[in-house]
């Protein structure tokens, strides 16, 4: 009990210019905070006087900060997918090292109120700032590629979702260091979520900070649903894309559907927190269990936005290094298409224990088994691809196959939880933990790798390192099993998650064996960056073609890097893997060029996000005169954008001409 | 790398805009009249008829007035305004079904245990942001 008392929420006071924000809201008194303040500041600072040392503010502003080509923004969000990733994974294994000894009295390091925020933080990092930012990140890199397409359907539209992403990301950082973050869940149910019971910032951080990166998110899922349906190639139909384009098409339908969803719950409890509502308390006809309806009628299709893309990523996976089409490409399109419409009719299946009757229990139970067919499907063509093909076992081809391995376990287990009666034993248990990071580590996290390793090539012109990044996978790949595998047994013990501290002692070596695990991940992830940082010292070295794989689809026709107009002419797509064809026909640019017309990159997506983020904090702490100057200032600034009609200019045939010429030397 | 021509969408004409202000008008009229001047139907058929006119009224502003057909855009619009109606039916039906059968099996409550928050003593300084 002593560590419950000792956490005393600083007092609600409020003040005309500074809102409710006072000094004992900063955590100079928590010396874990302090740390990594101290070295968040210290690495911050040697970044800047690097960059002031070597000149760069200028061709990073330029070049990156308002780029808004899609492949550099594709990358942008690969870097801060893998910065949040981090910054999550920090979480992850704090929460580890916290379980393997707070057993039989022992209280561990984390007391219960920095317990619970670090769950809460890692469960929103991850899902929202990681794994989001991946797959947004790799849709946005290699789908315009795929289509024979020179940028997205809203160029400026993709840099301003970006930046609002990052607005979001900076909120959740910020509440480190000033206030606190949500001691909810990543979910925020009320009403533990609602006024009465969560007061102080942290709840609104969590609010804020997912509202504003949510209006990212929707407004990129509509920008790739246009680019798709309206900048294919010509002669390119529907059916002749590649699978990992048709994936993204379903993803963002998803995104496009169910993030309003999103957008609306938090608005309502936005509106119960602030202003007094009742959608979400008993009180005046208000009922909690419709927002665990609502969140999760956005959540579970939020789960198919992560893993269909990386279906994709693997589709071309497989097939380039099984030197075969993929296997039963109609049946791969319809899976896929299948899962985006079931994947809005088994929501419930998170709350079967709220109180529902058998009727519909039974329903979502059914349901939710009928989604496993689908995906089914998908491993089987993964499977009959390979079949008498010539694998090649180069680091995707690897990570391909742990993926198969291990997301088909996760599956499994997640058919077990979809009976209800088995749910109603294993909810809100370990095994459900295990369950989902079975099939978020196993799909989306080894898909990640897999992606970044196979199309490094492509975005930067030499490979990756084959060591480091084989000695990642291992120590991923066996990591995992180390550190989920112990959870899945404990949830069958009847272990519940989220606990801060357990009697029993006998439950504390496998949580010891989970923690085992998590080192050996920690080590995946080392492994990964040194790889990374060892590839870019020998990139001369490790230099390689705009080909390296002998791949199939027309996203490698272009030069490695690829070059800011992706293709110098048009292509004449005449079928499914065209590049695959082109080259058979032995393919050349007719060397005839054309001016480029291309968009010009701006500033206002970073100025907009950054009034959003004023205007976020300014929410969170009640400085309503700041919310109400960056609000105005925001929606002015967006009027006075799109009277900018310099948003265009050309590439001279010629500049295209020398830079092919020298591809072609290379 | 594609046409950036506006070939597929029509405008309309003159007079299928005129039949959907028309249209939109009396399906606006309709309910306003019901509950202004109230037949005196059952409550259900009232809500009923209302929510189907307000149905009717979305369709007239999909076809009339954002041009809704099977051939503009390849037919991507229609394809799109179905799934939408697809996802949107089984929310706002699913939701219904869902938070009705749970109703039904609650248990029963006096008045007394449903009166929200019960008197925690970190709740009482808890109402923030009502200032």
């Amino acid at each position: 009990m002593a560590t419950e008392l000792a956490h005393t929420s600083p007092p609600e006071t409020w003040s005309p210019i500074f809102g409710r924000l006072t000094w004992d809201w900063i955590p100079y008194h928590e010396p874990i905070l302090v740390g990594t303040f101290a070295a968040i500041a210290l690495g911050g600072l040697a970044v800047l006087i690097l960059m002031t040392k070597f000149r760069l503010w200028g061709p990073f502003w330029h070049d990156w900060v308002t780029t808004i080509d899609h492949k550099k923004i594709g990358i942008m969000y690969m870097a801060l997918g893998f910065i949040m990733f981090v910054r999550g994974f920090a979480d992850a294994i704090m929460m580890r090292a916290q379980q393997a000894m707070a057993a039989g009295g022992a209280e561990g390091y984390l007391p219960p109120h920095h317990f619970d925020q670090v769950f809460t933080a890692h469960g929103v990092i991850m899902i929202f700032f990681v794994a989001m930012a991946f797959i947004t990140g790799i849709m946005n890199y290699v789908m315009p590629l795929q289509i024979g397409a020179r940028d997205v359907a809203f160029p400026f539209l993709n840099n301003f979702s970006f930046w609002m992403t990052v607005a979001g990301a900076i909120l959740v950082n910020l509440s480190l260091f000033i206030g606190e973050f949500a001691r909810v869940g990543w979910l925020a149910f009320p009403p533990l979520s609602g006024a009465s019971f969560s007061t102080g910032p942290g709840m609104d951080y969590y609010l804020w900070s997912l509202q504003i990166a949510g209006i990212g998110t929707t407004l990129s899922g509509i920008n790739m649903v246009a680019t798709i349906l309206k900048m294919r190639a010509p002669g390119m139909r529907l059916f002749d894309m590649p699978i990992f384009a048709w994936t993204t098409l379903c993803t963002n339908f998803l995104i496009v559907a169910a993030f309003p969803v999103l957008t609306a719950t938090l608005t309502m409890l936005t509106l119960d927190r602030y202003i007094g509502t009742h959608f979400f308390t008993n009180d005046m006809g208000g009922n909690a269990m419709m927002y665990v309806n609502l969140i999760w009628i956005w959540g579970h299709p939020e789960v198919y936005i992560l893993i269909l893309p990386i279906f994709g990523v693997f589709s071309e996976i497989v097939a380039t290094f099984s030197g075969k089409p993929i296997f039963g490409y109609k049946t791969m399109v319809w899976a896929t298409a299948c899962i985006m419409v079931l994947s809005f009719v088994v929501w419930l299946h998170h709350f079967f224990t709220m109180g529902s009757g058998a009727s519909v229990n039974a329903f979502f139970g059914i349901t939710t088994m009928i989604i496993a067919v689908p995906t089914g499907v998908k491993v089987f063509n993964w499977i009959f691809t390979m079949y008498k093909g010539s694998v090649r076992m180069e680091t995707p081809m690897l990570w391909t196959i742990g993926f198969i391995v291990t997301f088909t376990i996760g599956g499994m287990t997640g058919v077990l939880l979809a009976v209800p009666p088995v749910d109603f034993q294993l909810h809100n248990t370990l095994f459900l933990i295990a369950h989902f990071h079975n099939v978020i580590i196993g799909g989306v996290v080894f898909g990640v790798y897999a992606a970044v390793s196979y199309w490094w090539p492509k975005a930067f012109g030499f490979k990756l390192d084959d060591t480091w990044m084989r000695r990642s996978f291992w120590l991923w790949f066996v990591g995992f099993y180390f550190a989920f595998m112990p959870l899945y047994a404990l949830g069958l013990m009847g272990v519940t998650r989220r606990m801060n501290a357990y009697m029993d002692t006998a439950w504390q070596i496998y949580f010891i064996v989970a923690a085992f695990g998590a080192v050996l991940i920690l080590g995946g992830i080392a492994c990964g960056f040194i790889g990374g940082f060892v590839s870019v010292v020998n990139r001369k070295k490790l230099a390689c073609g705009p080909d390296p794989w002998n791949a199939r689809t027309l996203d490698w026709a272009t030069q490695s890097p690829v070059a800011p107009y992706n293709f110098p002419e048009d292509v004449q797509v005449t079928g499914r893997d065209m590049f695959w064809k082109m080259k058979e026909q032995g393919f050349k640019w007719s060397g005839h060029f054309h001016d480029i017309h291309m968009p010009k990159g701006t500033s206002s997506g970073i100025v907009l996000a950054a009034m959003a983020t004023v205007f976020g904090f300014a929410m969170i702490w009640y400085m309503w005169w700041l919310a109400i100057i960056s609000f105005i200032g925001c929606v002015a600034y967006g009027i006075a954008h799109t009277f900018n009609y310099d948003r265009d200019f050309y590439i001279p045939a010629k500049d295209v001409e020398a830079n092919e010429a020298k591809d072609a030397l290379a | 790398m594609s046409d950036h021509s506006h070939s597929s969408g029509s405008h309309g004409t003159f007079g299928s805009l005129m039949t959907g202000f028309g249209l939109a008008g009396v399906l606006t009229l309709i309910p306003f009249g019901l509950v202004m001047f109230d037949p005196g139907w059952s409550r259900n058929l009232m809500i009923g008829l209302i929510m189907g006119l307000g149905g009717l009224q979305v369709l007239v502003h999909l076809v009339y007035f954002l041009h809704l057909n099977s051939s503009s855009e390849e037919g991507w619009t229609l394809s799109a305004t179905i799934f939408a109606i697809v996802i949107l039916v089984i929310v706002l039906a699913g939701s219904l079904w869902v938070m009705h059968n749970m109703n039904v099996n609650m248990m029963p409550m006096t008045d007394g245990n449903m009166g929200g928050v019960p008197d925690l003593p970190a709740a009482g300084s808890g109402h923030g942001g009502h200032e």
